[in-house]
C-alpha cells in the first residue's frame, strides 16, 4: 500500500512489520515522533512486543542489550545528547556481538545547544563495531529497518547497526511511502536466530573480564567481523531488490557517474537535493555525478575507488567535523585511496552544520571552489559577518 | 513543481497545514513532500512550513526560497517576517485576514488573496486554528488541489465531530475567499 506519512511514522510502521519484540526509548528531539508513535502501537496492541519506559538513554541502550542477551529482537532510536549518553553502552553490545537496529535522528551535539540536522552525533560512535547505514528518503527507511535486521541478525554478521536519518529533514518530512505487507516482511525477514542467549536453564556469561592474553584477539575477530558484513549488506539489498522491486543501494549507490568528471560524495538526505544539482550541472555543461554512501561502516574504501577512480575530482561533503583531525569521510577516503591508481583529486567541504541548510547554490559553490579555484578542504557557507562577531 | 511556502505563529498548525497540503495533493494523484522550519519550538514563535507538489517524484529537500505560492496565517507576522521574499512573479499570496486584499498595501507582480479564516475558526471551531479554513481558500484560490480531496484528508486527520467541524470551516472559507481572481 502506498500512503502519505510522517518520516518518523514511517519508521515506527517499519519497526512494527519488523516485529521488534522489546522497544525502549527515551524521548529528545527530533526523534521523539518514532517513539511516540511506537508507544501507541504497543497501548494499541499492534506491536506484540513490550515497550520499556526508562529514565535514560544509557538505560534504553541497557535494556536493549539485556532484551538481546536473552534472545529478543530490540529497537531503540535517539539522537545528538542522547546517543552520547549510550555511547558506554554501545561499544558493549558491539563487543558482546548483540544484533540489534538503532535509529539514530542525526542532529548537532551541544554545546552550543542546537536541536538541529548534522551528522557529528554518529561520526563519534563510528569506531564502536556498530555497523552504519544511512538513509536518502522516507522509501529507503522503511526498507533500510527492514535490511538492517536482516543483516544484524545473519549469522555471519551478527552485529548491531545503526540506522542513520537526518533529524527534521526526513523525521519530520510527509513523503509517500510504499508501505509492505506484514507477510512481506515475514518472509524477508525470519524470527531473530540467536546463536546464544541468557537462559537459567543453560547458564553462561556474556561480555566477561577478558586479560591482555586474550583481548587482543578479540578486537581483532570483532573487527574482522565487521569488514566481513560488506558481502552480507550486498547480498540483503539484492535479496530485497529481488523481493520487493526496490533498491536504493548496497555499500553505495552511483548517479550519472558516466562520464563524469567531478564525482560527490556525500550521505543522507543531502543525496536527493545533489540528484536534482546533479541533473541541474550536467544540462549547464558540468560532466558531474554523484556517488551515495550508503554504508560508512564497514568503510566500503576500495569499493569507492573501483566506481571514481576515472574522475578527476572527488568532492565529499559532509555534515561532521574532527575537531582539530579535519574532514572525517574525505580524511579516510584519502587513506583508502593511498596506493591505489588511477588517483583522482579528493578534496572535501564541511557542509550544513547545525541544520544551516544545503541548496544547490551552496553545492555549486562548493564546485567552482574545488574545481576552478583548486581549493581541496574547507567549510561551505561560512558567514563572514558571523566570524567578525566572534 | 508547485512550491508552497507556509507563515504562521506556533500553535495556529502551520505545519499541520503544509501536511494536509501534501496529504491532499497525494489523495489527488500528485506526488507530495512537506516539511517544518520551526524557529523555537513554542507557542506565538514565528514558524515556517513548506510543500512541495508535483507530478514526478520529489527529491531536493532545501527550504523553498522562491515560492509559487505564500501562506500567511497571522497578519501579525507581516512587519517581522518578509513573507513575501522570493515570491515568483506571477505568483500568489493568501492571507487570513478579514481585511480586502486591496487595503493590506501589499504591492508587487503577485496577485493577494484573503480569507476570513480566524473568523470562521472562532465561529466553527471555537478556537483560532486556522489550518482547516485556510486549505479550504487554497483550493478556492489555486486549483491546484481540489477541494474533495481536502475533505477526504480533514476527516481522515480529525474523527467524528471535529472533522465534520473542519470540513465546515474549510467550506465556509472556501466561499469567503476574495481576490482570487486575476488581476
Amino acid at each position: 500500500m502506498r500512503a502519505i506519512l510522517e518520516g518518523s511514522h514511517t519508521v515506527a510502521e517499519a519497526v512494527k512489520l519488523c516485529r521488534a519484540q522489546v522497544v525502549s526509548a527515551y524521548p529528545i528531539t527530533p526523534q521523539t515522533h518514532i517513539v511516540e508513535a511506537l508507544a501507541q502501537k504497543a497501548a494499541n496492541g499492534e506491536i506484540q512486543g513490550e515497550f520499556v519506559r526508562v529514565e535514560s538513554e544509557f538505560s534504553a541502550a541497557s535494556v536493549c542489550l539485556g532484551a538481546a542477551a536473552c534472545g529478543a529482537r530490540a529497537y531503540s532510536a535517539t539522537t545528538s545528547q542522547g546517543l552520547l549518553l549510550m555511547a558506554e553502552v554501545l561499544f558493549n553490545i558491539a563487543g558482546m556481538r548483540l544484533p540489534m537496529v538503532f535509529t539514530i535522528a542525526n542532529r548537532s551535539v551541544s554545546a552550543p545547544l542546537n536541536i538541529w540536522n548534522d551528522h557529528q552525533d554518529s561520526m563519534t560512535v563510528r569506531d564502536s563495531g556498530w555497523i552504519q547505514l544511512w538513509a536518502e528518503d522516507c522509501q529507503e527507511l522503511m526498507d533500510m529497518h527492514i535490511q538492517a535486521y536482516r543483516i544484524a541478525e545473519d549469522h555471519r554478521v551478527y552485529l548491531p547497526v545503526l540506522v542513520n536519518m537526518d533529524g527534521f529533514i526526513l523525521t519530520h518530512t510527509y513523503e509517500p511511502v510504499e508501505i509492505p505487507t506484514q507477510e512481506e516482511v515475514d518472509a524477508f525477514l525470519p524470527p531473530f536466530d540467536p546463536l546464544f542467549k541468557l537462559d537459567p536453564k543453560d547458564p553462561v556469561t556474556l561480555g566477561a573480564y577478558v586479560g591482555p592474553e586474550k583481548y587482543h584477539e578479540v578486537r581483532y575477530c570483532l573487527n574482522e567481523s565487521v569488514e566481513e558484513a560488506k558481502p552480507v549488506i550486498v547480498e540483503v539489498a539484492e535479496s530485497f531488490r529481488k523481493t520487493f522491486g526496490r533498491f536504493q543501494g548496497d555499500l553505495l549507490e552511483g548517479y550519472q557517474l558516466e562520464g563524469a568528471e567531478t564525482i560527490f560524495i556525500a550521505m543522507g538526505s543531502l543525496v536527493g537535493t545533489l540528484k536534482d544539482t546533479v541533473d541541474r550541472m550536467r544540462k549547464a555543461g558540468h560532466p558531474v555525478g554523484l556517488l551515495k554512501l550508503r554504508c560508512l561502516r564497514p568503510f566500503p574504501g576500495a569499493e569507492i575507488h573501483d566506481a571514481v577512480k576515472n574522475a578527476k575530482n572527488v568532492i565529499v561533503l559532509e555534515k561532521a567535523i574532527s575537531l582539530g583531525g579535519g574532514h572525517i569521510v574525505a580524511t579516510e577516503l584519502r587513506s583508502a585511496f593511498y596506493g591505489r591508481m588511477p588517483a583522482p583529486r579528493i578534496a572535501g567541504a564541511v557542509i550544513g552544520m547545525g541544520g544551516r541548510d544545503i541548496t544547490a547554490e551552496s553545492i555549486e559553490k562548493v564546485y567552482q571552489r574545488v574545481v576552478e579555484g583548486g581549493e581541496e578542504f574547507f567549510w561551505a557557507d561560512l558567514k563572514e559577518e558571523v566570524l567578525q562577531e566572534a | 513543481m508547485i512550491q508552497i511556502r507556509l507563515h504562521g505563529r506556533g500553535g495556529q498548525g502551520t505545519v499541520t497545514a503544509a501536511e494536509l497540503l501534501a496529504s491532499a495533493a497525494f489523495d489527488d494523484g500528485r506526488e507530495a513532500q512537506a516539511f517544518p522550519a520551526f524557529g523555537v519550538e513554542r507557542r506565538g514563535a514565528p514558524v515556517q512550513a513548506f510543500c512541495r507538489i508535483s507530478d514526478a517524484s520529489i527529491r531536493t529537500r532545501s527550504q523553498i526560497y522562491e515560492p509559487d505560492i505564500v501562506i500567511v496565517q497571522d497578519t501579525t507576522l507581516l512587519g517581522v517576517v518578509d513573507v513575501t521574499g522570493g515570491l515568483k512573479s506571477g505568483g500568489t499570496l493568501l492571507m487570513n485576514t478579514e481585511r480586502d486584499p486591496k487595503e493590506l498595501g501589499l504591492n508587487g507582480d503577485f496577485r493577494v488573496v484573503t480569507v476570513p479564516a480566524t473568523k470562521i475558526a472562532m465561529e466553527i471551531l471555537g478556537r483560532p486554528i486556522t489550518n482547516t479554513a485556510i486549505m479550504g481558500a487554497f483550493a478556492a484560490a489555486t486549483g491546484a488541489i481540489s477541494l474533495e480531496a481536502i475533505e477526504r484528508n480533514i476527516k481522515g486527520r480529525f474523527r467524528g465531530d471535529l472533522g465534520e467541524k473542519n470540513v465546515a470551516c474549510a467550506q465556509r472559507a472556501y466561499e469567503l475567499v476574495k481576490g482570487k481572481e486575476k488581476k
